[in-house]
């Protein structure tokens, strides 16, 4: 059975300025970051859908230990996002001094854009990753 | 379906970086639990070994094989067990249903790990795979960062100010420090305050030093039996009456459940259900406190307390000894160590000597039945309920 939306795919549609998801034509709901089967009842009859960007901040924190190689990027922050559409999904919050990241961040509007994390010597290459900033 | 006990187990001291190979230290384990039970490494029909990162901290991947062979436990099949930090908890479940089915009688399981030795940064790298490289390294996440997401999304969703959860987490670092300073294979011996945990180096907000448990070396092993050889070897067995193994997918796919785990409320409900027993029958709980909050969150899905509630419980000291569930008196992860492949046998080990009353000034009298809970990355859990066979 062929996978409908791959990472490859999913990054991709990333950096040309659209977040893709998987809407189940079974239970309706969407998945995001794609799967080969619906997240929720685990369907298989998806299509691919382009979502509307938008978001709130459920959760974050800034991180001021790297992993090897990333040293140079602390402090950073990471956030979870619930998007409009229900899915929640991960990135970096920029737009914002970590030194000033409180709890107010929390229900935070925010739009999702990209950056690209250029990889290691474990993982493959540039890999598109989802930022958000404030509306 | 047989009865399964534990009648053996080995543990080297944790530590902070040490010069002993993988297999030295496992085999140091491996040989003392063997001789606790009276048994020779030839009585092991099979090996179950939890290692994670064996290939990144010496180069040393298929570490059960040579570790079989290096105790002389010849040519028995040797099977590696990869769960992160849960591994070796489930490499101990998959000996209890080998040997509870009937095709063994005898095995050997446990972990061992040399996460202090491979350094911060690459420790920080490497635990990092327990998370979806994918979808979710990319943003940087660390471990620390996803218990850190997941203490702020406590305070909101439970209402507690963050000061005050805070100052309970700090409080869950206090009672491991305090208990840790009475297990003589701790890799701490210090107490500490709740100021010293709140003038802590922040490592990820809102996560302090000391909210964190440490990396750590070391290896930990116990001899699983049948019933029937578990009576010709000891007066005093451990029998486990429950199992439970659950995994999840990616962190942001838990979505609305979080900061709860499924994962650990499905294995959970495994063991207690197989067990036939619940949360308020447990009278000793090692639990996985890789963060302060971690405690908070396992100890709540456990039903040991309501949601939102455990940092009072632990302010009140309901769960020291003499409370209402005695929680990590081993010094838990936090202050024992976290040698991460070995830490689910290490917490099993602390329930066999619990229930067999042989653990000192930390002996928690009485107890009966014991549950130890193991998570591996965001979202592989095991649970094993353990009971008093005597």
């Amino acid at each position: 059975m062929e996978y409908k939306l791959t990472f490859k795919d999913y990054a991709k549609g990333l950096t040309k300025g659209k977040l893709l998801g998987l809407k189940c034509n079974s239970c309706g709901n969407i998945t995001v970051p794609p799967k080969m089967t619906c997240q929720e009842c685990g369907g298989t009859d998806l299509d691919i859908v382009e979502l509307s960007k938008m978001g709130k901040i459920v959760t974050f924190t800034v991180v001021n230990v790297a992993p090897e190689g990333r040293q140079n990027e602390v402090p950073y922050i990471i956030a979870l996002v619930k998007l409009d559409e229900g899915p929640w999904i991960m990135g970096n919050l920029i737009d914002i001094d970590p030194a000033r990241a409180t709890m107010d961040l929390i229900d935070r509007e925010v739009k999702v854009g990209f950056r690209v994390f250029p990889g290691d010597k474990y993982s493959p290459g540039n890999q598109a990753s989802p930022v958000f900033s404030f509306k | 379906m047989r009865k399964v006990a534990i009648v053996g187990t080995g543990h080297t001291p944790f530590t902070f970086e040490t010069e002993k190979t993988s297999i030295e230290l496992f085999s140091e384990a491996a040989m003392d639990a063997i001789h606790e039970a009276n048994l020779k490494p030839k009585d092991m029909q099979a090996l179950y070994l939890g290692n994670c990162l064996g290939d990144f901290s010496e180069g040393q991947a298929m570490v059960q094989s040579y570790a079989a062979n290096d105790i002389g436990a010849f040519h028995i099949p040797a099977t590696r067990f990869e769960g992160a930090c849960a591994s070796s908890s489930l490499a101990i479940r998959d000996a209890f249903i080998w040997v509870a089915s009937g095709y063994y009688d005898m095995v050997l399981a446990g972990g061992v790990e040399r996460a202090a030795s491979m350094g911060t940064p690459l420790a920080t790298r490497t635990f990092s795979m327990f998370t979806d490289s994918h979808y979710e390294y990319p943003a940087g996440l660390t471990f620390p960062a996803m218990f850190a997401m997941l203490a702020h999304l406590y305070a909101k969703k439970y209402g507690v100010p963050l000061e005050k959860l805070k100052e309970q987490m700090a409080q869950v670092s206090v009672q491991s420090h305090y208990y840790g300073m009475f297990n003589p294979k701790g890799q701490f011996h210090k107490e500490i305050t709740v100021d010293d945990v709140l003038n802590g180096f922040m490592v990820t907000s809102p996560l302090q030093l000391l909210d964190c448990c440490p990396f750590s070396d070391g290896a930990a092993a116990v001899v699983i039996v049948s019933e029937e050889k578990a009576k010709e070897i000891t007066d005093k067995p451990v029998y486990i009456i429950g199992i439970g193994q659950a995994s999840s997918g990616k962190l942001s796919a838990q979505k609305d459940h979080l900061p709860r785990l499924r994962a650990r409320e499905e294995s959970a409900k495994q063991a207690y259900g197989m067990a036939g027993i619940g949360a308020a029958d447990i009278d000793v709980c090692e639990l996985h406190d890789c963060f302060s909050i971690a405690s908070l969150i396992a100890a709540e899905s456990l039903g040991f307390f309501e949601f939102g509630t455990s940092g009072e419980a632990w302010e009140k000291g309901e769960t020291k000894i003499g409370g209402k569930i005695p929680i990590n008196v081993s010094g838990g992860l936090k202050s024992k160590g976290h040698p991460i492949g070995a830490t689910g046998a290490s917490q099993v080990a602390e329930i066999y000597h619990q229930l067999r009353g042989e653990c000192g000034e930390r002996q928690v009298e009485g107890a009966k039945i014991g549950l130890t809970d193991t998570l591996g990355g965001d979202g592989v859990l095991c649970t094993l309920i353990m009971q008093k066979g005597w």
